[in-house]
């Protein structure tokens, strides 16, 4: 946060980032010891992600060092700190999920999306992120996009499922223009 | 009649969502006055989605595989026309199938059975009349003494005596005392707190105030995974239900013990099921274990006397008191008592959640409860205990399935996560998998940990990708000793396993890797090769528009080629060639 890349950072978000979304949730938490997780859990929910502008706010009103917001931030995988897609395509790389093929569905979604794990298309539509374990095992290999699991899944059952997304969000663009 | 639904997030996935739907516009549609319940998961994940029709008898007949068509057939032909629809149907009450009829369900007993959004399902079958024997007829100190007799241990890893936490918190002074429920359950191939939490929430809401009511605490914290957002939302409702009906508040049953209870998401960190991390982590830190002592029983979530217990244990206790601590060790061995929930996944026929007495041998879990291997392929191996646990051969299947008899094959019981292995799991590759996990998953406070995780990683890789070198065994039996002796946390203590018994049960596929650079198993893609058999291939073509990226060419009806140097051995040709010209092979 102090460090070299904050007058590129500042001149890029600070512009977007609406402070005051978040300033009610730190009125409510403030008095709470130990509510620093909580804080940035629903901060994210407001932005979908971390932005460092928010870092810096969520600090200065629970009167906590910059340091210490930003390294529970980067220490918790659940926490972003860049925007994600309109779809968050969660695969699973389970044990069950690892041994039933979950490497070839990576393999296929990345040649669809053309992106790596964790990174996000550049129409801003689909994130691909690696998670740990879903918890629904007997679904081997699955993944979770925006909350709705799919599996078992196929490298071509996985393809098709992106390719219908993109046919309706260009049905939900021809219906709005 | 009656209708029943299994919706938990695995049966939501399936698709119980639209087989509900279709049940309600087939009850709409027809005029029937039928009630709808909707439950938690009964177990059988792998006929999901399932709905029960329950007769007027009190009959059940459970369907498999339930899609909206298949509602409207049972509607027309079972409720309406009174015959059950045979081939759809997985069990009845009359005749119960194998999964089900092998299992003694205690933690499990309301999963699958009640709404767990209506706490008056829970009341039906006797809830909270454990907590209310307690805190109207018993003392804490004979509390503890009945859950010492029933011989229960720790559910999430360890199996650390439970009495022993409750009575250490009880004995160190102080009046403000917390009880927290540890529902991170991070082992990937577990998800039995999920289930219990999802389907009987209440069962762990009427655990943790008999534990409170034991120990003396007036708060408990149930520490949930955020990735088990429906688990999540049904707690919640849970707590409510109960402040609402006076069973959580103040001045329980009239007397003068009080307890409440709030949920708190993790933010995902594996570290967090490590009891130290896990209370940093309540406190808003980031969560990295400490040295113990002080245990969380001397100083705890902020600085209190704290009782940590696993999901699973919890819904265990109000069976006790309510059963007695003697029916509960009347089941399982002599110093594992009880039943254990497992999370059966992997290559297994019918995989799901069963909770079985301890001491069933492996081999009678994954066969008789399990079916065996899919497709009827060769057992190979049983991952016990996720990344703290290890692999267990053929050689030891008729092992118990006990704390003590499973530690000593290397693995560990863990939280009861069990995946199973057949012929095409790689076992390097597995080991490679789960350092891989724990690399990532290391808080980074012991060097040990952080950096010797990473090593061993880097030697996993290197075998797997052909480029092993003949002392890296020995190397890797080095630094796991270093690792287990230098990490505070049972993270880094454990973090080997994998590799230590994947190296004691299948020595020679390590040495396949490093020797002869070939995958046994054909996994590994630096050491496999697809090839096309010129004389068994017809020239179909179909591998060639499979091939992702186009390295297989040929004339149609003439035998068609792999270009190896473009390959990226992602086995499409495989899987697409047709199973009558068997052209493509790997080897």
């Amino acid at each position: 946060m102090g460090c070299c890349c904050e007058e590129k950072e500042q001149s890029s978000q600070n512009n977007l980032i609406d402070l005051k979304l978040i300033k009610g949730i730190l009125q409510e938490y403030k008095s709470q010891a130990g509510s620093l997780v909580t804080v940035l859990q629903k901060a994210q929910d407001v932005y979908g992600y971390l932005p460092l502008p928010a870092l810096r706010y969520i600090a200065e009103e629970l009167g906590v060092k910059a340091a210490k917001v930003y390294g529970v931030a980067t220490f918790y995988t659940q926490f972003r700190l860049t925007p994600v897609g309109k779809y968050v395509i969660l695969l699973c790389q389970g044990t069950a999920c690892h041994v039933n093929g979950s490497e070839r569905i990576e393999t296929a979604l990345c040649q669809e999306l053309k992106i790596k794990p964790g990174e996000t298309t550049a129409d801003g539509l689909f994130t691909l992120t690696n998670v740990a374990c879903l918890g629904c095992c007997s679904l081997a290999p699955v993944m979770m996009i925006n909350g709705q699991a799919h599996g078992p899944l196929t490298p071509d059952k996985a393809v098709k499922i992106i390719k219908d997304l993109y046919v309706q969000e260009e049905q939900a663009d021809g219906e709005g223009a | 009649m009656k209708i029943r639904i299994g919706a938990g997030s695995c049966g939501i996935a399936a698709g119980a969502l639209k087989a509900q739907e279709a049940v309600e516009a087939e009850i709409k549609n027809r005029g029937l006055n039928m009630e709808v319940q909707i439950t938690g998961c009964i177990g059988m994940c792998h006929h999901e989605p399932l709905v029960d029709v329950i007769d007027d008898n009190g009959r059940e007949f459970t369907y498999g595989h339930v899609t909206p068509e298949i509602v409207k057939t049972i509607f027309a032909e079972h409720i309406e026309g009174g015959s059950p629809v045979e081939k759809y149907l997985v069990a009845t009450s009359d005749s119960p199938n194998e999964f089900l009829a092998g299992q003694t369900r205690v933690a499990l007993r309301n999963c699958g059975l009640i709404n767990p959004e209506e706490i008056d399902d829970y009341i039906k079958q006797d809830g909270y009349q454990a907590l209310e024997k307690v805190v109207a007829k018993s003392t804490p100190e004979e509390v503890i003494a009945e859950i010492k007799a029933s011989g229960l241990r720790g559910r999430g890893g360890a199996g650390f005596p439970t009495w022993f936490k409750w009575n250490a918190a009880r004995q160190n002074p102080g009046t403000e005392k917390y009880v927290v429920c540890n529902a991170d359950e991070g082992d990937p191939g577990a998800f039995m707190d999920r289930s219990v939490l999802e389907g009987d929430p209440h069962s762990v809401l009427e655990g943790m105030a008999i534990a409170g009511y034991a120990i003396g605490a007036g708060e408990g914290i149930i520490y949930a995974r955020a990735e088990y957002p429906l688990a999540i939302r049904r707690v919640e409702m849970a707590i409510k239900q109960a402040q609402a009906k006076g069973l959580l508040g103040a001045n329980l049953f009239g007397s003068d013990f009080s307890f409440n209870i709030r949920i708190k998401q993790g933010a995902g960190a594996f570290v967090c099921g490590e009891e130290t991390a896990l209370i940093a982590s309540l406190e808003g830190e980031r969560g990295m274990p400490r040295l113990k002592p002080p245990f969380p029983a001397q100083s705890g979530y902020w600085g209190k006397p704290t009782n940590i217990n696993n999901v699973e244990t919890l819904a265990n206790v109000p069976w006790i008191i309510a059963a007695g601590g003697s029916a509960f060790a009347a089941m399982g061995t002599e110093k594992s008592k009880g039943t254990k929930v497992f999370a059966l996944a992997g290559k297994i026929k019918r995989g799901g959640l069963v909770e079985v007495p301890m001491g069933l041998s492996l081999r009678d879990v994954i066969f008789k409860v399990g079916g065996g291997i899919k497709q009827d392929r060769q057992f190979k191996a049983v991952q016990m205990g996720g990344p703290s646990g290890g692999c267990i051969p053929t050689a030891l299947l008729d092992t118990p399935v006990d704390y003590d008899s499973i530690n000593q094959t290397g693995a560990i019981m863990g939280s009861g996560g069990m995946v199973v292995m057949d012929e095409t799991t790689c076992m390097v590759d597995i080991a490679r998998f789960f350092l891989d996990f724990t690399q990532k998953e290391s808080c980074g406070k012991c060097v040990q940990c952080r950096i010797g995780t990473k090593r061993m990683l880097e030697i996993l890789e290197r075998i797997c990708n052909g480029q092993g070198k003949e002392n890296d065994l020995e190397l890797l039996e080095e630094i796991a000793v270093k690792v287990k002796e230098g990490s505070l946390c049972g993270l880094g203590q454990s973090a080997p396993n994998p590799v230590l018994t994947t190296i004691r049960y299948f020595r020679d596929e390590y040495e396949a890797h490093i020797r002869d650079k070939k995958c046994p198993a054909k996994q590994c893609k630096a050491l496999i090769t697809y090839r096309i058999d010129a004389k068994k291939c017809k020239g179909c073509s179909l591998c060639a528009r499979k091939c992702p990226v186009g390295c297989i060419t040929g004339e149609k009806r003439q035998p068609y080629t792999i270009n190896q140097d473009q390959c990226i051995k992602c086995g499409n040709c495989l899987e697409v060639c047709p199973a009558k010209f068997g052209a493509v092979t790997v080897e």
